[in-house]
């Protein structure tokens, strides 16, 4: 129960942030973005913010035992820069740049009542699942077996 | 620069660095909302409730900048409905094939001074702000 209460409040805190900051409004992220026009900073400071919490937040659990309320840290050990890595941090870093949302402030702004992030997040939920398809289908060469369930995972 | 918050922008980052913290510390999970979402959409046994209770944090928290910081939501820009939809199907796809977006490679992974993540964000960075250059500059919309 208290690991669904502190992911409750953690997505509290990161709307509250992410409002804040200004980062759930486009013209903030596309104004970063727009190197050859009138630059906006405010997204680097964002990332220095963000970045200096959670370097310590995470040095912090590299010497904690395990979590305080779960038996395990489930975090990625990879270390290889790979193709679809790459290919994928292009084709993300293209519709943010288009839309000028990502996925946290694109899911915050539902709140917003906004038929247009509506209709983004949509379409970011279809894309997610165009690559599951793809995924499998690359595996199984059918597309209708089904792959053994695996634990989503970022970084 | 007029549009420049230093201030506002680096406590809000504050907060984002605490959300990311305060699922690290007592859960032991990395808060990359990509993956979050994914997870939810593609539920595994017993990893689906703590994504979706974060999601519905989320969007709690959307509901209260509604009544406490409703600049929040004056978006500046909304591009035409056409652009939001190739925009969305490539953030999707883009995060599940490159393993994360601005929270999880931005923010978590630059934090652990992972390579993949640090690759990855000077990536997406480059290729929005090419984007941006060919949609503002070069097509001659002043969005």
């Amino acid at each position: 129960m208290k690991p669904l209460l502190t992911s409750f409040f953690s997505g509290m805190v990161l709307a509250m942030g992410l409002g804040v900051s200004g980062m759930t409004r486009p013209v903030k992220v596309i104004g970063f973005l727009d190197f050859f026009g009138e630059w906006d900073a405010s997204l680097a400071l964002v990332m220095v913010g963000a970045i200096a919490v959670y370097f310590v937040a995470y040095r912090l659990s590299t010497k904690m035992p395990s979590p305080l309320l779960t038996p395990d840290f489930a975090l990625t050990k990879r270390s290889d820069v790979d193709a679809k890595l790459i290919l994928g941090a292009a084709i993300f870093g293209a519709g943010w740049g288009l839309g000028g949302f990502s996925p946290g402030p694109a899911l915050t702004s539902l709140a917003s009542g906004a038929l247009p992030v509506f209709i983004f997040v949509v379409a970011m939920g279809i894309g997610m699942y165009v690559h599951t398809w793809a995924t499998e289908f690359g595996r199984t060469g059918s597309g209708l077996a089904i792959a053994p369930a695996k634990s989503t995972q970022d970084a | 620069m007029h549009n420049f918050t230093p201030i506002a922008s680096l406590l809000g980052g504050m907060l984002i660095g605490l959300s990311a913290s305060a699922i690290l510390l007592p859960n032991g999970r990395i808060a990359g909302i990509s993956g979050i979402m994914a997870g939810v959409l593609k539920p595994v046994r017993g990893d689906a409730l703590w994504r979706s209770c974060f999601l519905g944090g989320l969007f709690a928290g959307g509901l209260l900048l509604r009544v406490i910081l409703p600049q929040a939501f004056d978006f500046g820009i909304v591009r035409p409905l056409p652009m939001l939809i190739i925009a969305g199907l490539l953030v999707g796809f883009g995060t599940r094939l490159g393993s994360g977006c601005t929270s999880g490679h931005g923010v978590c992974g630059i934090s652990r001074l992972s390579p993949r993540s640090l690759v990855a964000t000077i990536t997406f960075i480059a290729t929005g702000a090419l984007v941006v250059l060919i949609l503002n500059h070069l097509m001659g919309n002043s969005l």
